[in-house]
């Protein structure tokens, strides 16, 4: 028994060192003072970390800007505009599928930096959007008076392939029959939507909100370069709080405190999700 | 037609609103003093791509990043190949919990898994190390790749096997001479999968990776970015395109392979 398992065992001491070792150490960091200015002392501290947390104003309110950005760019833009594109593309022609899709996919395929920076010239005070806008007389410098909006609108930018994708996928899944039956019956379009469509697809409408949000809690990459989480700390998500406090102030005890808090969040989502797909295969 | 024109009106808003993003940087990389606004001229050169193909600023960047995302490619599928055969053959209590884990572990955001992996690395005198770069971004990568693996694998018969079996070949004699050589398009698809999504990652290699000549485009790209006033951004956006296109190629090759639809997202449907 033990013996057919051997094959495994590469990836078993890959993950164990590189992956569960680092957050069974990162319970263990999270309890003490540990910091990066090369103090050797290491002290126990307790749970001194996480109370610290609880009364950090900068933490609590990058884990709102983090529950917005999750909301605001998962859950409402990606999934949303993701179903509806997939809707509009249903049953339309091969050239219009391939030209909307591609755009699409390359803007999800560019690597992040490169979307970040993209999306930072597109919303610079003399960027494209202004220029366009101008003739309606709304210009201002995006990035810093709408932050966050400008952080979520590129994340659904750059994330709406996914869910696209997903239903895309799912959609194909559902019998034309059923639809066009109700068509006959004198259902509206809406009514198809609300009554047929979307019951047929509810378990992938679940799952990719679980994956969109596991995806989206930790995303770093996008807003450092677009905003630096600034102005200020106006758009400091949790990762970007917690990388200052490791990497810049040198608070590794609590910024593995935070990383543990992110962990429990991501792995809960992670078990609602595994359920989810369970519940598909019973 | 003229009921299905607002469908086609709204499909072109979406791919127009789509396109925008990427204007600037198509139009700034081929005019030369290119800045951050929207104004262009009619003076189209390749001096931006020119200008910046030395080793300092182009060659020695993307040669890293072959270096570690192909590097972390190959490790990926080879351990991987390994893990998903018992998962894939023997049906087990042990292999399904192990298989739990590892779905629950692709969960996880890996950002947060970077400071613990940061205080480790600087433990062990490990930081500013390529292959501890590497081995890092492989075991982050596993979880999916088994997942997907096992799922190419499951579609490879056993019963091919089982004359193998009966002739006495080992485990590894099987994998390599019979499930193999049946799933090269699942093995092309991982690695190219990993190769991708590494190449652009930028979180890691800019944690670990302090030496600007060891460090991949993904970084070398953000620094040239961040020296603000100084940026010379129409050569920013010709390095833009370099690093993005041997990305879009791939996914292009991949969708080929997957036969035109995207199925990696089935694979995640589970």
């Amino acid at each position: 028994m033990l013996r057919r398992f051997t094959p495994l065992l590469p990836a078993v001491a890959l993950l164990l060192v590189f992956f569960a070792g680092p957050m069974l150490w990162s319970v263990y960091t999270a309890f003490t003072d540990m910091a990066l200015t090369g103090s050797v002392s290491v002290d126990f501290v307790g749970a001194d970390n996480f109370t610290r947390m609880a009364q950090d104003p900068a933490f609590l309110h990058s884990l709102l800007l983090t529950l917005v950005f999750v909301v605001g760019s998962a859950v409402i833009g990606q999934n949303t505009l993701g179903l509806l594109i997939a809707l509009l593309l249903r049953g339309r022609g091969r050239a219009s599928r391939t030209v909307v899709t591609g755009l699409i996919i390359a803007a999800w395929a560019v690597p992040e930096t490169v979307a970040g920076f993209c999306w930072y010239a597109f919303l610079y005070r003399t960027g494209t959007l202004n220029q366009l806008l101008q003739h309606f007389g709304v210009q201002q410098n995006w990035l810093y008076t709408t932050p966050m909006l400008a952080v979520i609108l590129a994340n659904v930018w750059r994330g709406t392939a996914f869910s696209m994708l997903v239903y895309s996928a799912a959609l194909s899944d559902v019998p034309p029959e059923l639809v066009e039956a109700a068509q006959v019956d004198g259902a509206s379009a809406w009514q198809r939507l609300r009554h047929i469509t979307l019951p047929m697809i509810r378990r992938s409408i679940v799952s990719n909100l679980m994956l969109i949000t596991l995806q989206t809690l930790a995303a770093f990459g996008l807003i450092y370069v677009m905003t630096g989480g600034g102005p200020g700390n106006a758009s400091q998500t949790t990762p970007l709080y917690m990388y200052q406090q490791s990497f810049k102030f040198y608070q590794l005890g609590y910024g593995t405190a935070m990383a543990l808090v992110l962990l429990l969040i991501g792995g809960l989502f992670s078990l609602i999700y595994l359920r989810l797909i369970k519940l598909e295969d019973g | 037609m003229i009921r299905r024109l607002p469908v086609y009106l709204a499909l072109a808003v979406v791919a127009v609103a789509f396109l925008l993003p990427f204007g600037w940087l198509l139009i700034a990389s081929v005019q030369p003093g290119a800045a951050l606004n929207a104004d262009i001229t009619w003076e189209v050169s390749a001096a931006n791509f020119t200008d910046i193909l030395d080793a300092d600023t182009v060659f020695i960047p993307m040669w890293n990043s072959f270096v570690i995302s192909g590097g972390t490619a190959l490790l990926t599928v080879l351990v991987a190949v390994f893990a998903a055969y018992p998962l894939s053959r023997y049906r087990t209590s042990f292999g399904r919990s192990f298989l739990f884990v590892i779905l629950f572990a692709t969960g996880l955001p890996i950002t947060a898994v970077m400071v613990p992996v940061y205080a480790m690395y600087s433990r062990f005198n490990l930081i500013d190390s390529v292959p501890a770069t590497i081995a890092f971004m492989a075991a982050s990568s596993l979880p999916f790749a088994v997942w997907m693996m096992k799922n190419f694998m499951d579609s490879v018969p056993v019963s091919l096997e089982e004359a193998a079996w009966t002739d006495g070949a080992g485990w590894f004699q099987s994998l390599r001479r019979i499930v193999l050589p049946l799933m090269v398009p699942g093995l092309t698809v991982v690695l190219i999968f990993t190769f991708v999504l590494q190449w652009g990652n930028f979180f890691v290699p800019f944690i670990l990776l302090l030496s600007p000549e060891k460090q991949p485009a993904s970084v070398t790209i953000y620094t040239f970015f961040s020296q603000y006033g100084q940026v010379a951004y129409g050569q920013l956006a010709a390095f833009s395109i370099l690093y993005t296109a041997p990305v879009i190629l791939l996914y292009s090759a991949l969708s080929k392979v997957l036969g035109g639809a995207f199925s990696l997202t089935g694979a995640v449907k589970g």
